[in-house]
C-alpha cells in the first residue's frame, strides 16, 4: 500500500495549480495567434517591382506583428525566374516564400509541385487570421492561382490587366472619340500620326518576346481568343491569328514611331510620357510614372480606357503574380504567416492607391475614401473594374512559355518589317509545335 | 651537352631515376590539393558538360540519354547557324576596328604635344567603365526619337538613324559600343610597344633618306608586330565572349538579328532551361574558340620566328 508522502502531495498540488495554464495553452493551439512563431525567421524571394518594394517597405509591420524575422530579396524579373527555377530544381531552395509570375511559371511550378498546397492552411483556423477573408479575392484571380488538378499553390497577389492609355490633349485637338473597336483604334491612330511633328498615333511593344502580349490582346477579340486549344494544340496560324497579326502589323507599321520593333514597355512608356504617342496598350502597373509631374509631360492628361473590342469578343489580357510557400521549406507555417500578411487588405489597398498595380482582392476597389484620395482619376479605377470583368489569360498555360514568346515574337517583329503575317505565323507555328509536343509528352 | 653527360659518373646516372621515384613518393602528395582544385573546377565541369550534352535534359523535367542527337540538331538549327555567322561578323568588326583606331591613337599619343597626359587619360576612360552601365547609357542615347545621337545627327543636317532598332544597323551599332569601350586597351598595348622600340633603326633610316611612311611600314610595324598580335588575341577573345553589352542593349533583337552564340546559349540554358542542348552549344563554341586561339598562337609563333 502506498503512502501519501509530503513530496507526492506537493507534486499533486503543483499539478493542480498548473492545470489552468495547460488548458489555456491547449486552447491557444486552436485559436489563431500572430505571435505563435515569434523568434523564427523566413526567407522571401520576390521579383523587383513596385509591389515588392511596398512589401519590403512595410516589412517592419509584419516583424512587429509576429516577431518573425524576414530576410527578403527582390531581383529583376528575368534573373529572378532563373534563380528560383534553378533553386527549386536543386531540391534545396534558399527561400521559404516565393513570388511567381503566374503567366510564365504557373504550369512549371505546378507540374513539379515545387510549392505547397495552401488550401489546408487557409482552412486551418489556427493558422489563418480570422480577418483574412478568403472570399474577398476575385474569382478570376483565385482561378488563375489554382492549378488544373485543383491545388492552390500560390495566393494571388496582383492581377495585371492590359488597358488603353490615351493622351487626352492629342485626341481633343483632332476631336477624336475614344475608340470602341480595334478597327476604330487603327483609324484614330492613323489620323493622329504626324511624323513631321514626331507625333505618333500608337506605341506598343515591338521587341521580340515582349510583343506577343500585344498580339494576344488583338487575338482575344476574335472568335478563337486563345493561342492554345483546351487539349494544348497550337492555334497560332489560324485565320483569327492572322487577323490579329495583320492588326499588329498595321498599327506598328503605320502608326508607331520608327524603331519600335526594339521597344519593350519601358521605351513605350518613355514615348508616351513625352507626349509623342496618342494611344498605348499595356499593363495597368505602368500607370504610376505617367502621373508623376516631375517625370511625365502628360501627367494629368492621361486617359484610361478598356482595351477595344475585336470582331467577335471584348476581352483584355490578364497576367498575374502569386505568392507561394516552398514545399521544401521546414518553416512552412511561419512562411504562410508572411504570405497572408503580404496579401492582406491593407497591403492590397496600398497596391491600388499607389498605382503599383491592380490587387487580387476586390475590397480595395470598394474603398471609396482611399480612391478619392488617390492621385489617380476616377476613370483609372473604373477602367480596372471593367477590365476585371472582361479579363482572360494573355498567355497560354504551358511550360515553355518563354520559348513560345520568343518564337512567335520573332515572327511579329518580321511582320513589322513587312513580312506576310500568314507566312510568318505558319513558320513560327511549325517551329514551336515540336517544342510544345515534347513538353506535353513530358507532362 | 652530350659530352658532359657522358662524363658523369655511372653511379649518378643510375641513381637519378631512383632518387626521382623517392622524391615523387615523398613529395608527390604536395600536388594533391592543386590537382583536386583542377579536378573540381576544370575537369569535372567539362566532363559534366559533355555528359549533359548527350542528354535531353530540362531543368524541372526529366533526363533522357540521346547520344549525339543534340549535336545533330544543332547543325540543322538555322537559328544556331545564324548565330554563329553573326558572332563571326561581330567579332571581325569588333577586332579590326579597335586594332586600327587603337594603333593610330597610340602613334598619336607617342608624339609629344601639349596636354598629352590629360588627353591620354581622357582617352582611356571608357575602358574603366562597367560594361552594363555603359550599355544602359548607350541604350538611352540610341533611342530613335528621344536619344541624343539622333539629335546630334539632325543638328548636323544628317538623317536620323535607327541604330539598334533596325535589323540592318544593329550589329554595326553594337560594334560602335565595343570600339568606344575597347579601343583604349589596344592603344595602351601598342603604346607600350612603341615606348620599347630602339632608336637606332630610325636614325639609320633617316640617314638613308626614308620617308615617315617607309619608316613606319618597314621599321615600326615589324617591330610592333608581337605587341599587335597580343592585342589581337586579347581583342578576339573579348569579342567572342561579348555578352553583357549585347544582352542589355538588344537582348538579341530586333527579332534575332543580334543573337550571337552567347545570347543563343544563354536563352537555351536559362530561359528555355534546355540544359542538354545548351551544353552541346558550349562544346561547339569551345571548339570554335580553341580553333581560333590556336590559329592566333600559330600566327604569333610565325611572327616571332620571322
Amino acid at each position: 500500500m502506498s503512502e501519501i508522502t509530503r513530496r507526492t502531495a506537493l507534486r499533486a498540488a503543483a499539478g493542480l495549480l498548473a492545470a489552468p495554464a495547460l488548458v489555456e495553452r491547449a486552447g491557444a493551439q486552436q485559436a489563431f495567434d500572430w505571435k505563435r512563431f515569434k523568434g523564427e525567421k523566413v526567407e522571401v524571394s520576390l521579383t523587383a517591382n513596385p509591389r515588392s518594394a511596398l512589401l519590403l517597405k512595410h516589412q517592419p509591420e509584419f516583424e512587429e506583428l509576429t516577431g518573425i524575422k524576414v530576410g527578403a530579396e527582390q531581383i529583376p524579373e528575368q534573373q529572378h525566374r532563373q534563380k528560383f527555377v534553378i533553386e527549386f530544381a536543386s531540391g534545396r531552395p534558399s527561400f521559404d516564400v516565393i513570388g511567381i509570375s503566374l503567366h510564365v511559371n504557373k504550369r512549371q511550378v505546378g507540374r513539379a509541385k515545387w510549392c505547397a498546397d495552401l488550401r489546408p492552411m487557409i482552412q486551418d483556423a489556427a493558422l489563418t487570421a480570422p480577418d483574412f477573408d478568403f472570399a474577398d479575392f476575385g474569382k478570376g484571380a483565385v482561378a488563375y492561382s489554382t492549378q488544373a488538378d485543383g491545388r492552390m499553390d500560390t495566393l494571388p497577389e496582383f492581377t495585371d490587366y492590359f488597358i488603353l492609355y490615351y493622351n487626352k490633349d492629342l485626341l481633343a485637338a483632332k476631336n477624336i472619340a475614344l475608340p470602341r473597336t480595334f478597327d476604330e483604334l487603327y483609324a484614330a491612330a492613323k489620323a493622329l500620326t504626324d511624323p513631321s511633328k514626331q507625333q505618333y498615333g500608337f506605341v506598343g511593344r515591338g521587341l521580340r518576346n515582349a510583343n506577343v502580349v500585344l498580339w494576344t490582346s488583338f487575338l482575344l477579340g476574335t472568335s478563337q481568343r486563345d493561342t492554345v486549344s483546351a487539349d494544348r494544340k497550337l492555334l497560332t496560324d489560324t485565320a483569327d491569328a492572322v487577323w490579329a497579326g495583320e492588326m499588329y502589323q498595321k498599327l506598328m507599321r503605320d502608326c508607331a514611331p520608327p524603331g519600335s520593333i526594339g521597344f519593350n514597355w519601358n521605351e513605350c512608356q518613355t514615348t508616351f510620357m513625352q507626349g509623342r504617342a496618342a494611344f498605348w496598350i499595356d499593363g495597368v502597373g505602368f500607370a504610376a510614372p505617367l502621373e508623376d509631374k516631375t517625370r511625365s509631360r502628360v501627367a494629368g492628361k492621361v486617359g484610361y480606357g478598356v482595351v477595344p473590342a475585336g470582331p467577335a469578343h471584348h476581352n483584355c489580357c490578364m497576367f498575374g503574380t502569386g505568392l507561394g510557400v516552398s514545399e521544401q521549406s521546414s518553416r512552412k507555417e511561419p512562411a504562410w504567416y508572411y504570405v497572408q500578411w503580404a496579401v492582406n487588405k491593407t497591403n492590397q489597398l496600398r497596391f491600388l492607391t499607389s498605382g503599383a498595380g491592380a490587387p487580387a482582392r476586390s475590397s480595395p476597389f470598394r474603398n471609396e475614401e482611399a480612391i478619392k484620395d488617390s492621385r489617380f482619376p476616377r476613370e483609372f479605377f473604373d477602367t480596372l473594374v471593367k477590365s476585371a470583368s472582361i479579363a482572360r489569360p494573355g498567355l497560354p498555360e504551358i511550360v515553355p512559355v518563354t520559348e513560345f514568346r520568343d518564337t512567335i515574337g520573332a515572327a511579329l517583329t518580321n511582320m513589322v518589317g513587312g513580312a506576310d503575317p500568314a507566312a510568318e505565323l505558319k513558320r513560327a507555328t511549325e517551329a514551336f509545335r515540336p517544342v510544345l509536343e515534347q513538353s506535353e509528352r513530358a507532362t | 651537352m652530350g659530352n658532359s653527360a657522358a662524363a658523369l659518373p655511372n653511379s649518378t646516372a643510375v641513381a637519378a631515376p631512383g632518387r626521382r621515384r623517392n622524391y615523387a613518393r615523398h613529395y608527390g602528395w604536395f600536388i594533391v590539393p592543386a590537382g583536386a582544385v583542377v579536378l573540381a573546377v576544370i575537369l569535372f565541369p567539362w566532363a559534366f558538360t559533355l555528359f549533359m550534352s548527350a542528354h535531353d535534359w530540362k531543368i524541372g523535367g526529366g533526363r533522357l540519354y540521346v547520344g549525339l542527337e543534340n549535336y545533330r540538331k544543332l547543325f540543322t538549327d538555322e537559328r544556331f547557324l545564324w548565330s554563329v555567322l553573326r558572332t563571326l561578323y561581330f567579332t571581325a568588326l569588333a577586332v579590326i576596328l579597335p586594332m586600327l583606331f587603337g594603333t593610330a591613337a597610340a602613334l598619336v599619343f607617342n608624339r609629344r604635344f601639349p596636354l598629352r597626359g590629360l588627353a591620354r587619360t581622357i582617352f582611356i576612360l571608357p575602358m574603366m567603365a562597367t560594361p552594363v552601365a555603359v550599355a544602359l547609357v548607350w541604350t538611352m542615347m540610341f533611342h530613335p526619337q528621344l536619344g541624343v545621337l539622333n539629335w546630334l545627327l539632325t543638328q548636323l543636317g544628317l538623317p536620323p538613324s535607327m541604330w539598334v532598332y533596325d535589323a540592318r544597323t544593329v550589329i554595326p551599332t553594337l560594334v560602335l559600343v565595343e570600339v568606344w569601350h575597347w579601343t583604349p586597351l589596344v592603344m595602351l598595348i601598342v603604346l607600350g610597344g612603341l615606348a620599347s622600340l630602339p632608336v637606332d633603326p630610325y636614325e639609320a633610316a633617316k640617314i638613308d633618306g626614308a620617308s615617315a611612311w617607309q619608316a613606319f611600314r618597314h621599321i615600326t610595324l615589324p617591330l610592333l608586330m608581337p605587341f599587335l598580335v597580343v592585342a589581337l588575341i586579347i581583342r578576339t577573345i573579348d569579342a567572342l565572349k561579348a555578352f553583357d553589352t549585347i544582352y542589355v542593349i538588344t537582348q538579341g533583337g530586333p527579332g534575332t538579328s543580334s543573337e550571337t552564340i552567347n545570347i543563343f546559349l544563354y536563352l537555351q540554358g536559362f530561359a528555355y532551361y534546355n540544359m542538354g542542348y545548351a551544353s552541346a552549344v558550349v562544346v561547339v563554341f569551345f571548339a570554335l574558340i580553341v580553333s581560333l586561339a590556336a590559329l592566333l598562337l600559330w600566327t604569333r609563333n610565325r611572327v616571332r620566328s620571322a
